[in-house]
């Protein structure tokens, strides 16, 4: 029975897509989804395709569910932005490399009569208790994302413990929160890469930016080749070292929506 | 100009465009599921008509579990070839995952039920108004099996509908185990669901109306096919 199946798969696997032309140097990348909503990726991943022959496949999905994947062992390499996270990755042993590649930030967007009045707050955690004061709705990711951890701690910083009514947690990556934080003309915390490209505003608009503790760092992280043996570690180091490299770090300051740069290239 | 309005133009505009990346999209996305779908007839028609034919302890149990997995979520099914065939499950060293292939697993899990129950469903009529010809003539249930899903055929050709339909309509499953990249394993659900997500409505709903318009050829395709055939047959 089991040789069947497996005769069978193997069978669709050449009947399907022996016609299908992909180079066999490619590496997985798990990553998050603004980085892929933005169009970050299809800026700058052809110029590393160009400069090495290596394909990258990124499977784009929340920075919770990247760590989840590459501890499975099912990515070559991780592109997220959870610092603390991260860290405790390396530290337990699933990756032995993790470093700065870029930065954006977190933006505060609301319907544009901002009910809560965080337009005129002095800082983030002020914006935060604003709106939890008066108890404007507000849309969480809600899925462990690097922007949902974010999220939380800003919470925490403003002395808030978010929940009632008002709060709504999603349990979505970051445009169908917008989509829906723009039906309910709530509050919403996105990256700003995400929320500049998004199309689908209606009557939300940015209300707060450029508190420090809004900075966003993305890093990237090599699995350990002890750990997971069958990775393909060799192709995964050449794409981290160009991220890091002058040529990548050009590539992500080059990569501009609607004239705006939004990521900045910060590796050391 | 209202969204809604806007889509349909993107739709017919998409359609008449012939672009690449949309083309090879629709292209994966019938692929997948047609594959699915013959996968899972190959093991699903006999698998349905030996039901109807034998009667063997925890038949109902059977006959129950093939009509429930019907409604199997796709995200359940999805999950489960996941962890089936990532690199810490099972059949990890397959190295599947994130593949076309993992995809039409998932599906087959989805539309095996499907074909299943419904040509049990379909054959065991059939054997109501034909055992005792069947049985007068000497027939083996073996040698029935093949007689009786050949005499199903049309109506089992509404069941591989429904079973390409439910394939080319989830986004589930494929989403979990394809991981939706670009160029390799985004379809047109999957597609709908990212543009969906970036605020691009009209571009989402355009990719519906034209995955809309191919279930629609495939379907037209079938009936004139057995409406041929049918004719034909007398």
């Amino acid at each position: 029975m089991k040789s069947t199946i497996t005769l069978a798969f193997a069978g669709i696997m050449t009947v399907g897509w022996a016609s299908q032309a992909h180079s066999e140097d490619y590496i997985t990348l798990a990553s998050t989804t603004s980085t892929e909503n933005s169009g970050l990726f299809d800026a700058i991943v052809p110029l590393f395709e160009q400069a090495t022959g290596i394909e990258v496949r990124v499977v784009a999905v929340g920075t919770g569910q990247a760590f989840e994947i590459a501890r499975r062992g099912d990515a070559d390499s991780l592109l997220v932005h959870d610092t603390a996270g991260e860290k405790t990755f390396v530290e337990n042993g699933y990756a032995t490399e993790r470093a700065d590649v870029m930065v954006n930030d977190f933006v505060l967007i609301g319907p544009a009569s901002d009910p809560a009045g965080i337009a005129d707050a002095q800082n983030a955690a002020e914006a935060f208790a604003d709106i939890a004061e008066v108890e404007a709705p507000f849309t969480s990711r809600g899925d462990d994302s690097g922007t949902h951890r974010a999220e939380l701690r800003l919470w925490d910083e403003a002395s808030v413990t978010p929940e009632g009514d008002w709060y709504r947690e999603l349990g979505s990556g970051m445009g169908p929160t917008l989509n829906t934080a723009a039906a309910m003309g709530a509050y919403v915390m996105s990256d700003r890469a995400t929320w500049v490209a998004f199309e689908n505003p209606q009557h939300l608009t940015l209300l707060f930016e450029g508190d420090d503790v809004l900075f966003n760092q993305y890093g990237s992280l090599l699995l350990s080749k002890a750990r997971y043996p069958h990775l393909k570690r060799d192709l995964a180091e050449q794409w981290h070292q160009w991220l890091l490299s002058d040529e990548g770090q050009q590539a992500i300051a080059a990569f501009e929506v609607e004239g705006q740069p939004l990521f900045f290239p910060n590796a050391q | 100009m209202p969204q809604e309005t806007n889509a349909f133009f993107v739709a017919i505009s998409l359609l008449l465009s012939g672009d690449a990346a949309l083309m090879s999209i629709v292209a994966l996305s019938l692929k997948v599921s047609l594959v699915a779908v013959l996968v899972a007839a190959v093991l699903g028609f006999p698998l349905g008509a030996a039901v109807a034919l034998w009667r063997f302890p925890g038949r109902g149990v059977v006959v129950v579990t093939l009509n429930a997995l019907m409604g199997l979520p796709p995200v359940v099914a999805g999950l489960c070839v996941y962890l089936l065939l990532s690199r810490a499950g099972p059949l990890g060293e397959w190295g599947l995952l994130f593949t076309p292939a993992a995809m039409v697993i998932a599906q087959v899990v989805l539309v095996l039920p499907i074909l299943a129950a419904l040509s049990r469903q379909k054959v065991e009529e059939l054997l109501g108004e034909y055992r005792e010809q069947l049985v007068s003539l000497g027939m083996s249930r073996l040698r029935m099996m093949p007689t009786l899903l050949w005499d199903a055929r049309f109506a089992l050709l509404t069941v591989l509908l429904a079973g390409f339909g439910r394939a080319s309509a989830e986004v589930g499953a494929v989403m979990m185990v394809g991981g939706n990249i670009d160029g390799v394993t985004r379809v047109m659900t999957s597609a709908i669901v990212l543009e969906t997500s970036k605020g691009n409505l009209p571009l989402a709903l355009g990719l519906g109306m034209v995955l809309l318009t191919l279930v629609m050829l495939i379907n037209a395709a079938a009936y004139v096919i057995g409406e041929m055939a049918r004719r034909r047959m007398g």
